[in-house]
């Protein structure tokens, strides 16, 4: 077994080590990785995002538009991102931190109507083309498939699963009787579509767990 | 009696447990067998259908933190692809995820390289980065990749790629393979990409999100789906590669177990309380 002289490789390994130690108890320790961990990103993100958005697609695409240095002056569509149209997203942008002095924060709510709107445009037709029309199509089965029983009863099981479910969410009148009976279907189909969700949460936790220890025994310690 | 006080047991006992679990198998592995199912059958096939040659779009949504998860079904995707001489364009919508896919790409183009296959970045793959704006960005890259990503993570120009000289938005490639942590990921491509521009796609997402898309493969909006780690390994088992997702499939087999026993133990131990509470 030789262990890994990489610097980076051990500062991981034993931060990692320093995390798994709050699984006893709480510690300076962990305390240690957890601080460090919240500044680090901090400043990560920051400066990512600095580097990767705006000086990317604004900084270095004005400043292009302004020195003189594009032909087809500053507003030629053709340039692409070279545009000084983009000097509206950059003022939206500062109105954004207006917000941290009280008498000016009024202004920032025209670059939170922007993107909301949008956003609002965006989720409420992609919603309706993705999900409402094409899964309400798609419900639409036949429920006896000829030559094929196994499909037959998969396609009986869903619909019976569809409408029971719906019919729980009924609410206009009291679960009583035949509606108690049907909603009480749904809401077993709703159980073990819970069930389902549980244990594939199980997977992908376990599955951090297996990835830090697999860093640990290959990357640090190279056991395999 | 001794059984009932299961459920006042030091928690602590539990996480041992399930660290042996998990560290016994990847030391030494038990080989439980990896039976690949359908809706993985239909993402290799989805892939396996597109002409060879072919230059296909591939988003990898995630950040290191679904690394385990999402790394190895990556991977598997480029080699799929590359067997195929496709040539890839990459895009990443999570700000934290640009670095570990260049990672990725570049650990399995250097196997090819090493094997004799001169895989060129620009000229058979470009990872175009990471740009902000979620569903925004995947409306604008359907007026022009190009315009969307007028860069690519070096810093390149877009256009003056020779990978590019073909693209120009959606209709350029035959299908959209997504790798997706959660938001912006699979959800968002279906709504904004696959139901508006048509575009074919599969998706290898985290577990933990992955129920919320079987709707999807039903439908056929999805074309093939991986679920978690263990949608990784089947894929692994499919192409007859043995990489991270089936060596930690033991280990995750074997915790699942003990959660399943914890799960039973404790509803009889509350039952069998419950019908003590209620004779006495």
């Amino acid at each position: 077994m030789t262990i890994s002289g990489d610097f980076g490789v051990w500062i991981a390994a034993l931060l990692t080590l320093c995390v798994f130690s709050f699984l006893y108890k709480d510690n300076p320790l962990y305390k240690f990785a957890e601080h460090l961990f919240v500044g680090v990103s901090a400043g990560y993100y920051i400066a990512l995002n600095y580097w990767t958005v705006v000086d990317q697609y604004l900084v270095v695409p004005l400043r292009a538009t302004f020195d003189g240095s594009l032909p087809g002056g500053p507003f030629d569509a053709r340039m692409q991102d070279y545009r000084a149209w983009l000097i509206i997203p950059a003022v939206l942008g500062v109105l954004l931190f207006t917000r941290l002095f009280t008498r000016l924060s009024w202004m920032s709510r025209w670059s939170l109507a922007v993107v909301m709107g949008v956003y609002a445009g965006l989720k409420t037709t992609g919603f309706a083309q993705g999900d409402l029309v094409a899964q309400v199509q798609a419900s639409l089965i036949p429920l006896w498939i000829p030559g094929n029983l196994w499909a037959s009863l998969n396609a009986i099981l869903f619909t019976i699963g569809l409408v029971t479910s719906l019919l729980f969410f009924f609410y206009s009148r009291e679960h009583k009787g035949v509606l108690g009976g049907v909603s009480r279907v749904g809401v077993w189909f709703l159980m073990i579509s819970f069930g389902a969700g549980y244990g594939y949460t199980v997977m992908s936790r376990v599955s951090l767990l297996i990835g830090r220890f697999q860093f640990l025994l290959v990357d640090w310690l190279h056991v395999r | 009696m001794r059984f009932l006080e299961l459920d006042r047991i030091d928690r602590r006992w539990i996480f041992l447990v399930v660290g042996l679990l998990v560290l016994i198998p990847l030391l030494w592995p038990i080989g439980l067998p990896i039976v690949p199912t359908t809706p993985v059958r239909q993402y290799h096939d989805a892939i396996a259908a597109i002409p060879d040659g072919s230059t296909v779009l591939m988003s990898c949504d995630y950040d290191p933190a679904s690394t385990p998860e999402l790394g190895p079904m990556a991977e598997t995707s480029l080699r799929q692809l590359w067997d195929k001489r496709c040539k890839i364009v990459v895009t990443v919508l999570w700000n934290g995820g640009a670095a570990v896919v260049d990672q990725t790409i570049e650990h399995v183009a250097d196997e090819y390289r090493a094997r004799g296959v001169p895989l060129k970045d620009g000229v058979d793959y470009v990872n175009l980065g990471y740009k902000s704006g979620n569903e925004a960005v995947m409306v604008l890259m359907g007026q022009g990749i190009a315009s969307a990503f007028p860069r690519d993570q070096h810093g390149r120009v877009t256009t003056q790629l020779p990978i590019m000289r073909n693209v120009t938005d959606y209709s350029s490639f035959p299908l959209l393979v997504n790798i997706s942590a959660g938001y912006p990921g699979t959800k968002e491509w279906v709504q904004q990409v696959n139901s508006r521009f048509h575009l074919p796609m599969v998706s290898g997402t985290t577990a933990v999100s992955t129920p919320e898309f079987f709707p999807y493969l039903q439908s056929g909006q999805l074309r093939g789906l991986l679920g978690g780690m263990a949608g990784a390994a089947e894929y692994e088992v499919l192409r007859k590669e043995r990489g991270a997702a089936t060596s930690g499939m033991d280990a995750q087999s074997m915790a699942h177990l003990f959660i399943a026993l914890c799960i039973v133990l404790g509803n009889v131990v509350h039952r069998t309380r419950r019908k003590e509470g209620a004779s006495s």
